[in-house]
C-alpha cells in the first residue's frame, strides 16, 4: 500500500485517497483547436514506465486535490522530481 | 512436427519418452522477415498462426522479450465467455469462443477447453437490469445465454450463499458454453504449429528501437540485433504505449496491474465459473482443485506486475460473503499482470499512423477468451493491409469519430 503525502495531513494510507489519473494536457478551447487536437486532449494521457505526474484526492481526509510524482514501476513517490508537469 | 496421439504415447512408452522432441524450435533472428510480430503472448502467436493458415504467410518472426506466454497470457484466470453487450464485441468474442471449441483438435494440442458454463451474478438491482439488457442483446446476436433465478442458482452452485446481507443474489446471467481453458497450452499449441511450418519464435529478445524510412518502418532494433521487415505488428498488451512511443505515435491506453490468486487445493466443490462484478471478484476451480480467484485492478496506473495488498484483500473479503466455504482456505500463490485499458473497455485492432505497422492491444482485463478470434482478425488486417469485418469496428479511428464500443457500462470488470 502506498503512503501518500497530503500537503495538509502529511503521510496517510493510500486507502484514504482516490486516484485522479495522470496529469494530461490542459483543456484547450474547443473552438480554437482542430478535431485531432481535441480528440487528443480527450483520449490521451501519459502512460510512461517510470516517473509520472498524477492527481490524487484526499477524499476520506481533508478533501484536497493535489499532484504527486510517482514511479510507475517502483511506486516510489519522488520528492524532488526533475521537471514540472 | 511429431503428431500427438494415443499411438505415439504407446510408442514413446516403450522408448522411455526420449523421442518427443521440443514443441517449438528456439530460433535465432534472420536478416529479414515478411512479417514481424512483437510479443509472444496468445494474441501474437494466434496472429502468426492465422497468417500462415488463412493467408499462407509463413515468413514470420514472433519476437518476445521474456519467455513465450510469460505475459498476461500465462497470468490470467482463463475465463472464456462471449455474452457481451455490444454487437461488435459479441461478433469477435463469439467467433473466438467457437474457435476454442475445436482448437485442441485443430492444433493437435490439448488446450483443455472446458465449456463448464459461466455464471455472472446480479447483486444489485442495477446489475440485474443491466444483465437482463445484456441477455436480450445476446439473443439478438445469437449468443446463447439465459437468466437464472436465485433458487435455480442455488441448485446449480450449492456452495453459494444467495442471501448475504450486503450482496444478496438477485439473479444471474448464465452462458452454458462459456468456461475455461489451459492458458499456457493455448500459447504452446499455437507456438508448436507455427514453428512446424518454419515461422521463427525468438525469445529473450527485446525490441528496443524502430527504424523508420519516411512514413514506413524499415527495420527493428532488438537485443539480438537489427531485423528488417515488410510489415510489423505490435501485440504487447500492457507495453503497447512503450512500443508506440518507439515508433513515434501515442495510444489511448493506460497500463495497470491486475492480480489473481489461487487457494490450496480442495475436493471439487464448484463445477462452473462464477463472476461477481459488483465486488470485482470471480472464481473457478482448477482441475488440481485450487480455487482460482481473480480480483479488481490496482487503484493507480503502474507497471509493477505485482498487485497491491488492499485490492486482493477487498476481493476476498467480498467473495467470502457469497462463498462462506472459502473463508478458511489458505492462499497458495498470488501474482499480477499489466493490462492495457482503453476508455471504452474494448480492444484496438487497427492500422496506425505508420503505414506498415499494425496494432493489436487494449484487451485489458479480458483478452484471454479472445485469443483465437483476435488472431484471426489481426491476421486478416496484416495480410490485406485493411481490416475485415471482425476487426473494422475496433480501429483507432473510433476514438476520433466518438464511436465508442462501450462495454464498461455492462460490467465494471470485464474478464
Ligand atoms: C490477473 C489477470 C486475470 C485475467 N483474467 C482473464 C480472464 O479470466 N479471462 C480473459 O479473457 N482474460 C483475462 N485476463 C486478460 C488476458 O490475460 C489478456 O487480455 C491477454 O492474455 C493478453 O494477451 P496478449 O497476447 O495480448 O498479451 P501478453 O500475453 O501480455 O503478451 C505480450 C507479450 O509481449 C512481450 N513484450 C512486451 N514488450 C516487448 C518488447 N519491447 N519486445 C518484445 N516483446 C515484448 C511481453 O513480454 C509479453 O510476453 C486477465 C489478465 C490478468 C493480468
Ligand atoms: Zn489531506
Amino acid at each position: 500500500m502506498l503512503l501518500i503525502h497530503c500537503p495538509f495531513c502529511k503521510n496517510r494510507n493510500e486507502t484514504e485517497f482516490v486516484y485522479g489519473g495522470p496529469v494530461g494536457a490542459n483543456r484547450p478551447d474547443p473552438n480554437l483547436v482542430s478535431d485531432e487536437e481535441w480528440v487528443d486532449y480527450l483520449t490521451m494521457v501519459p502512460n510512461p514506465m517510470g516517473p509520472v505526474y498524477e492527481r490524487w484526492w484526499h477524499a476520506r481526509g481533508c478533501d484536497q486535490w493535489f499532484i504527486i510524482c510517482r514511479d510507475t514501476v517502483t511506486h516510489e513517490i519522488l520528492e524532488n522530481p526533475s521537471e514540472e508537469p | 512436427m511429431k503428431k500427438y496421439s494415443a499411438f505415439a504415447l504407446v510408442k514413446e512408452a516403450f522408448n522411455n519418452h526420449l523421442g518427443w522432441g521440443r514443441a517449438w524450435r528456439h530460433a535465432q533472428p534472420k536478416k529479414r522477415y515478411k512479417v514481424i510480430i512483437v510479443g509472444a503472448g496468445g494474441h501474437g502467436l494466434a496472429t502468426a498462426y492465422y497468417l500462415g493458415k488463412n493467408f499462407g504467410i509463413r515468413d514470420v518472426a514472433v519476437i518476445e522479450k521474456g519467455w513465450l506466454g510469460g505475459g498476461n497470457t500465462g497470468r490470467n484466470t482463463t475465463i472464456i465467455r462471449s455474452n457481451y453487450l455490444q454487437e461488435e464485441s459479441a461478433a469477435i468474442y463469439e467467433k473466438s469462443r467457437s474457435l476454442y471449441e475445436t482448437l485442441s483438435q485443430e492444433l493437435n494440442y490439448n488446450i483443455m477447453f472446458s465449456p463448464r458454463g459461466v455464471m455472472m451474478l446480479c447483486q444489485t438491482e442495477h446489475e440485474l437490469r443491466a444483465m437482463k439488457r445484456t441477455y436480450y442483446a445476446n439473443r439478438l446476436f445469437g449468443v446463447q445465454t439465459e437468466m437464472v433465478s436465485p433458487m435455480r442458482m442455488k441448485e446449480m452452485i450449492p456452495i453459494i450463499n444467495t442471501d448475504g446481507p450486503r450482496y444478496p443474489i438477485l439473479g444471474g446471467l448464465w452462458q452454458p458454453r462459456g468456461g475455461t481453458a489451459r492458458h499456457d497450452a493455448v500459447a504452446w499449441g499455437y507456438a508448436r504449429a507455427i514453428s512446424s511450418w518454419g515461422a521463427d519464435i525468438i525469445e529473450n529478445c527485446e525490441v528496443t528501437g524502430i527504424v523508420r524510412e519516411a512514413s514506413k518502418v524499415a527495420s527493428i532494433q532488438t537485443t539480438k540485433g537489427s531485423i528488417d521487415c515488410e510489415k510489423l505488428c505490435f501485440v504487447v498488451a500492457g507495453s503497447s504505449s512503450l512500443l508506440a512511443e518507439l515508433a513515434g505515435f501515442r495510444l489511448p491506453l493506460e497500463s495497470v496491474a491486475l492480480q489473481a490468486l489461487v487457494s490450496e487445493p480442495i475436493k471439487p466443490v464448484m463445477d462452473c465459473v462464477v463472476m461477481a462484478n459488483t465486488v470485482h471478484g470471480y472464481m473457478s476451480q482448477s482441475d488440481k482443485g485450487e480455487m482460482v480467484i481473480g480480483g479488481g485492478a490496482d487503484g493507480c496506473n503502474n507497471y509493477s506486475q505485482r498487485g497491491s495488498f488492499q485490492h486482493i484483500e477487498e476481493t476476498v473479503r467480498a467473495l467470502i460473503e457469497t462463498f462462506p466455504i472459502i473463508s478458511r482456505l489458505r492462499q497458495l500463490r498470488q501474482w499480477g499482470g499489466i493490462v492495457d485499458m482503453t476508455g471504452d473497455r474494448s480492444p484496438i485492432i487497427s492500422k496506425t499512423p505508420v503505414e506498415n505497422i499494425f496494432l493489436n492491444c487494449g484487451w485489458g482485463t479480458g483478452g484471454f477468451k479472445a485469443i483465437p478470434g483476435s488472431g484471426w482478425a489481426t491476421a486478416e488486417l496484416v495480410a490485406h493491409g485493411n481490416p475485415g469485418k471482425l476487426a473494422a469496428p475496433f480501429s483507432l479511428a473510433r476514438f476520433v469519430e466518438g464511436r465508442m464500443i462501450d462495454e464498461s457500462i455492462a460490467a465494471a470488470v470485464a474478464h
